[in-house]
This record gives C-alpha cells, structure tokens and sequence, in this order.
C-alpha cells in the first residue's frame, strides 16, 4: 500500500439529507486532513446524490475515511480513486474588463488556443469559460492576468472512473434490492 | 364487565390506526409502542410539551428526574447496559442539549443504544439566536451515529421509528432526535409503524463463508493461537457461541475492559485482562502468539499500546460487525465480518477440537510472577493502608461474584475491573472508551433502575464522585437501590500515578482536599459509613451489600498506591512493569 501523498478522488452515493454534508466532513476534519475540493449533485439515479471529494493523501488514510464515510447511514457506497482511475475535469470562469478586447485581438487569439470561449459580452465586462485540468484553467489563468482578471472562480474536481459501471452499479443493486 | 376487543385480521403491517393529536402526545405513544417503560431527564422550556404529555402516562412510563442533564444522560446508558434495551433520554434545547454532549460521546465510542430527544426553539426563531437555541444538529453529529430535526408534526413518526431503529440494531449507538417547540404542540394525523430496514444502512454485513473457512483453516494449524474479545460478544448475545468456540478449541482468551464479564473470571481459558492496567501474561504473550483472533474488539490504543511493536508476528483474524473497524489499528489477515453470534456460530462448525496445554501453562506462569510481584499484595496488603484491591476481594466475597460493577474512570476502575469476579455476563459497566469522569455515580443509577433484581455496586473514586455527586438527589427520589462504594485516596489517583511515574513526583493540581462526604450522604439522607480501620472493613462491607436500599459506603485507601502491572504510554504491550 501506498503511504506517500497522493491525488484521491473519493466519490460517495448518498441519500439526499439535510446535514450529511456536515456528517461527511466531520470525516475529515476529525483527522485534519484537507479538503481540496467537493461537489455535490444528483447522480444518474433519481433521488440518490453524489459527493465528489478531491484530496492529497496517502492511500492508507483515504481507505479508512472512505470506511468511515460509508459507514455513515444515509451512504448506499463510497470509494476512492487515483488520478489515472478517473477522468476529471474543473470548470473555470474568468471576468475581464471590456477595454481589454478592443486593445487589439490578443486576448481573442488566447481564448481560442486555450480552447475557451466567451460565456457573455457585456457593455463593461466579459465573462471567459474554461474546462480542463487545474494546470489548464490555470495556464488560460497566467495568460489573462496582464489584462487584468477582475474576478476569477474554479469549481470543485468533478470525475467518473474509467470503470465499465464503477459503483453506480453497486448503488443500482442495492436500491433494487430495498425495492423488493 | 368489560368488552374484549378482538384484534382485527388484516394482511397489512400493524399500524396504529390514524388519530389526531399534538407532535408531544405523539412522542409519548411511540415511546410506549418502541416499548419505553423508562425515561431518564431535565424539563425546560422548549420541551415542556413533551413533559406535559408524560403527565398523563406516568402509570406507563417512569420518568427519572435527574440534577443535571449529563447525570441523566450516564443513568440512560447504565439503565441501557444492565437492561439491554434501548436507553432514552429527554432534554431542553441550549444548555439542556449541551449538557448531554458528553454522554452521547461516551454512548458513541462504547456503542451504547441511546435516543435523546431535545426540544428546540419554535422553528421560525432557528438560526436567529433565540434563547436557549443551539445547533443541536451541528454539535452532535461527530458524536452520534445519526440525528434529526423534526420541525413539523408529520415528520414525528417516521424519525423516531429510524432512531430507534437504528439506535438499536448493527452496531448500537447514540441517536439525537431535535424537535421544535412548535413541532410538539402541532396537531396531525397520528399512525405509526416500526421502521425494520432502511436501503442505505446494512446492520449486519452477510456472512462470507469462505473467510469463516479460512480462519478455521489458520486455528486449526495454529500452535499458540490466542483469543482477544471485546463487547461485541455481549451486545450480539453471543456468550454462549463465544464459550463453546474457545472451548472446543481450548483457546487462551484476554478481555478487553468493554468485554468483561462476557466469560466467567474462573473460567479456566478467561486468562485475564488486555491493556495498559491489564494483566501480564496477556499483554506479554500477545508479542508471542502465532494467530490472533479479535472478536468485537476494536484494537484500541490502550489495548494495543504502540502499534509498530504489536504481535508482529502473529496473524490476525478480526471477527467485527463494523466494516470500518477492519484494518483501521491493526490490519487482518482474514478480516469476519458480521454479528459475532452469526460468525462464532459457524466458526465452531469448522474448527477442530484441540487443547494448546503447553501454551495455557505460559499463561499461568506469568500468573504467578504476577501473583508475586503485584496481586498477592494488592489483595492482602501487609502494611496498615487500605488498598482499593482488598476492598474489591471482599464484596466478591459477600456477593457471591453475583452483582453489577459500575466504575467511574482511573485507579479505582482499574482494580475494580481487574479484581471483581464475574459469574455472570453483563455485569459490568464502565466507562470504557471516553473514560468519561462522573459516569459512574448517574450510570449506577441506571443500572439499578435497570436490573431491579440485581444488586448493583457503583465503585466510585473521590475525583469522579465529585463531578455528578448532586445525583444522589435522583438516587433518594427515585429509591434507586444502588450501592455507592466511594475509595478516597483523596488525590486525582491515576494522575498522581502519572505524574510519579513520568513527572518527576511533581504532583500539580492532583491533591484533593474534599468536603465531609459522610455529611453529604447524610444530607441526601442516604445511609452511610466510613471505614478507615482494616478491622471494620469485612463488617461494613456486609451492611452496605446486605442494606435493602440505597447505601453509601466510603472506604479510605492508601493515598499513593500505584496500579500495577502498566504499559507506560507509547510503549509496546511486552514492555509492560510490574513495579
């Protein structure tokens, strides 16, 4: 087993209840470790809600808490996933000043090699769109920020394993069998 | 000449048909169908509807009332220990909910079954600082296995039935139900069914039958097999599976201090305790076992003592019901998940009849070394000072090994636990896994308002007494018939012990100097005594056991008298001293 840090992605099938959120990170507070990133949003199956948790850990520690997590009673499955098991992706949102668009067309010429597109174009403001690695978003970050970056956001790993089914399956058969 | 009423015939669940009532009387009926016939708590603003509708069901339902919510709280899991049903406990919202906190970590670490049901502020003042509100939810949720807030009426049935529920079945634990003033006075239409099963939760994890094997496979071959049991054999009622599987297979088997009792002390395989305090050839042969088989034990770290030192050598079978519990201190080679009855069950099924004669004898001769060095005068002092040891050897005497121990937490609950006999199972409550001060007082109480029938001895330090002693106001209201043995040694002693032992005798803030506990006693019009002479302790004794009641009984032991054997902290379990 692996005991030097590294990227984790866990992910949990949940009930939708108020609280868990807080019941989950409790998880990880209790042991200090912290959370990188976390999302949440219903899953493909109705009702059922998905938690995706990004950490630097080492492996050793992410079973345990992924135990813990499970063990939780609104949990139908959890588990863990390194870097190469997912596809992952990050979406980032980046606002610029107007006048930065008509100084010429280097920052319509950045947008296109990055693969970014405009969201909105507005009278004082623009809004830029990015998905992609952290490094991704990132690189588009450092090309901008002469321009000027008047607000700038990321949103939490959002990642499905590269498994045929991965635990939604698991989560598909327990539900089947409570329905019996 | 009244009518009998014949039940109807219906191919439907049981329900109770549909009423309309307050969320408050709503409470009180579930209660009486989850078959509570005992409620430990504190009345205050924010749950006196509830209170108000307990007044009319008091023939049913006793409610105990406590001096402070943390006294009601230990009384829940004493009456929850020595009775075996689910514990409940009633609080205000703010401080009467805060008050509880400790004991629900304490239910929590010992899964211990409570359901504490808090009043809240009306729910259109949540979030508002409203007075006494408190986020009840929030600041118990590290320390439950599940909580809820109820703010309507409808929501009552279907949470209470999931906490009890769930308080109750897999790996027992303590569940907060939070409910809104507003909630209790709202009128809705009431019917309610047992919750049985929930999609999300798995109480007990299928047996593998192919890991049984496997770990039938490793006992059969072993050649100093040695068995590690723990409370999960009592709270899956499994002590009769337990003794034939050790039996069988003539197995040494140490008990952690959460697994006492569960095997009688003079059974001649129950080699004795596990642990910091535990005794010597337990901890020492651990390092020399070749399997090791861990039975609704946990591996905690006062068991264990520093893991990298651990029965390297030993491969490890861990029969557990919680899943989070495999590997999580000490990894399993052949990890049995599942109730231990289920396991132990077909575990026998597999295991071939053996005795390991030679590897018992090591046992018995760390025994005597122990004997030696430690036991012999612990139990028969020969100096004039009273020992808490020989406190302990003649209540074992006057009961016939036959009564509840409750222990409150440090030197006193360490030879209360080491030297009590045991002749039947669950018979001992204690503090285990918080090592909660104060316990011991409020959760004898509810042990004797549990088990009626027994005689129940809560043991009892000056330290921890004096942190929940207001209960013996509960104690003189209820009639509680529990026996209150007080060992002052007027220090904090295991803090003394501590501070001897690794901080150069620098006794800072562990010096007692107390008040008149006999005047106390009295004022709480409790019988009492005191023994200060060795010449009246086999007397005094005889009354405080024979006294058909509550009694009180303070015995002044050695101030400095160590607790031997130890595994100093951070040390492995075969460093452990003697002296």
């Amino acid at each position: 087993m692996q005991s030097e840090l590294q990227e984790f992605t866990i992910t949990a099938y949940t009930e939708n209840h108020v609280g868990l959120l807080h019941r989950l990170t409790i998880i990880f507070t209790k042991r200090k470790i912290n959370i990188e990133s976390l999302t949440t949003s219903e899953s493909e199956t109705e009702g059922i809600h998905r938690f995706t948790i990004a950490v630097t850990e080492t492996e050793e520690q992410v079973i345990k808490v992924v135990k813990q997590i499970e063990k939780q009673v609104e949990v139908l499955k959890a588990d863990y996933y390194t870097k190469k098991e997912v596809v992952q992706q990050e979406l980032a949102l980046y606002k610029i000043s107007t006048k930065s668009l008509t100084n010429g067309l280097e920052v319509e010429r950045i947008v296109r090699e990055h693969n970014a597109r405009f969201l909105t174009i507005e009278k004082h403001f623009v809004v830029i769109e990015k998905s992609g690695f952290r490094r991704e978003t990132m690189a588009l970050f450092d090309e901008l920020k002469p321009f000027g970056i008047n607000e700038f956001v990321r949103s939490g790993r959002i990642a499905v394993s590269r498994e045929r089914d991965g635990i939604g399956k698991d989560v598909e058969k327990i539900l089947a069998e409570a329905a019996l | 000449m009244g009518t009998v009423e014949v039940p109807e015939l219906t191919s439907q669940p049981k329900t109770t048909a549909t009423k309309r009532m307050t969320g408050a009387e709503a409470m009180v009926r579930i209660l009486l169908e989850e078959n509570v016939d005992m409620a430990f708590g504190y009345p205050g603003g924010a749950i006196m509807p509830v209170y108000d509708a307990l007044y009319d069901h008091q023939d049913t339902i006793h409610h105990v009332l406590a001096r402070h919510e943390q006294g009601a709280i230990h009384m829940a899991q004493g009456y929850a220990r020595a009775n075996g049903k689910v514990g409940v406990c009633l609080a205000t919202s703010g401080p009467g909910a805060t008050n509880l906190i400790t004991g629900i970590a304490d239910a929590q670490i010992d899964s211990t079954p409570l359901v504490c049901i808090t009043g809240q502020v009306n729910s259109s003042l949540l979030g508002s600082d409203a007075f006494q509100e408190c986020d009840v939810l929030g600041i118990s949720m590290p320390v439950t296995k599940w909580n809820y807030q109820i703010t309507r009426a409808e929501e009552i049935p279907q949470a209470l039935a999931k906490a009890f529920y769930l308080a109750r079945t897999g790996r027992p634990g303590p569940v907060v139900i939070d409910i809104t003033k507003d909630a209790q006075f709202e009128e809705f239409d009431f019917a309610y069914q047992k919750c049985t099963s929930l999609r999300s939760y798995t109480p007990k994890p299928k047996l593998d039958l192919s890991k049984v094997e496997e770990a039938a496979e490793l006992i059969n071959n072993a050649e100093r097999p040695y068995v590690l049991f723990g409370q999960g054999v009592l709270l899956a009622n499994a002590e009769k599976e337990f003794k034939q599987f050790i039996e069988k297979t003539g197995i040494p088997s140490a008990w952690t201090i959460m697994g006492l009792s569960a095997l009688e002390t003079d059974h001649p395989l129950n080699v004795g305790m596990l642990g910091m305090h535990g005794n010597y050839g337990p901890n020492l042969l651990t390092n020399e076992c070749d399997i090791l088989i861990a039975i609704g034990m946990r591996f905690d770290d006062r068991v264990t003592g520093n893991l990298s030192t651990y029965a390297r050598q030993a491969k490890v079978i861990h029969l557990e019901i919680d899943p989070a519990e495999i590997d999580k201190n000490v990894s399993a080679d052949v990890p049995v998940l599942g109730d231990a009855k289920e396991s132990l069950t077909e575990l026998i099924k597999h295991v071939k009849p053996n005795s390991h004669e030679e590897w018992l004898q090591r046992f018995r001769d760390c025994d005597k070394e122990e004997w030696d060095k430690v036991i012999e005068e612990e139990l028969h002092p020969t100096t004039d000072v009273l020992s808490m040891g020989e406190v302990i050897r003649i209540i074992n005497k006057k009961t016939n090994d036959d009564h509840i121990l409750v222990t409150d937490v440090g030197q006193h609950q360490m030879v209360a636990c080491r030297y009590t006999n045991f002749s039947r199972s669950k018979s001992n409550i204690t503090s285990g896994g918080l090592g909660t001060m104060g316990f011991g007082l409020p959760a004898g109480i509810g042990a004797a308002l549990g088990a009626p029938d027994r005689t129940v001895i809560a043991v009892v330090g000056d330290g921890g007494f004096q942190m929940t002693m207001q209960e013996l106001a509960t104690i003189y209201q209820t009639k509680a018939k529990v026996k209150v043995l007080l060992l002052n040694n007027e220090f904090l002693g295991m803090v003394r012990q501590w501070q001897q032992l690794f901080f150069e005798k620098r006794y800072s803030s562990t010096e007692l100097i107390n008040p008149d506990f006999q005047q106390l006693a009295k004022g709480f019009y409790i019988p009492t005594k005191k023994v200060t002479e060795r010449e009246n302790l086999d007397k005094a004794i005889e009354e405080f056991i024979n006294y058909d009641g509550a009694y009180f009984l303070e015995v002044m032991v050695g101030k400095e008298n160590n607790v031997f054997p130890m595994v100093p902290s951070g040390s492995g379990v075969a460093e452990i001293r003697l002296e």
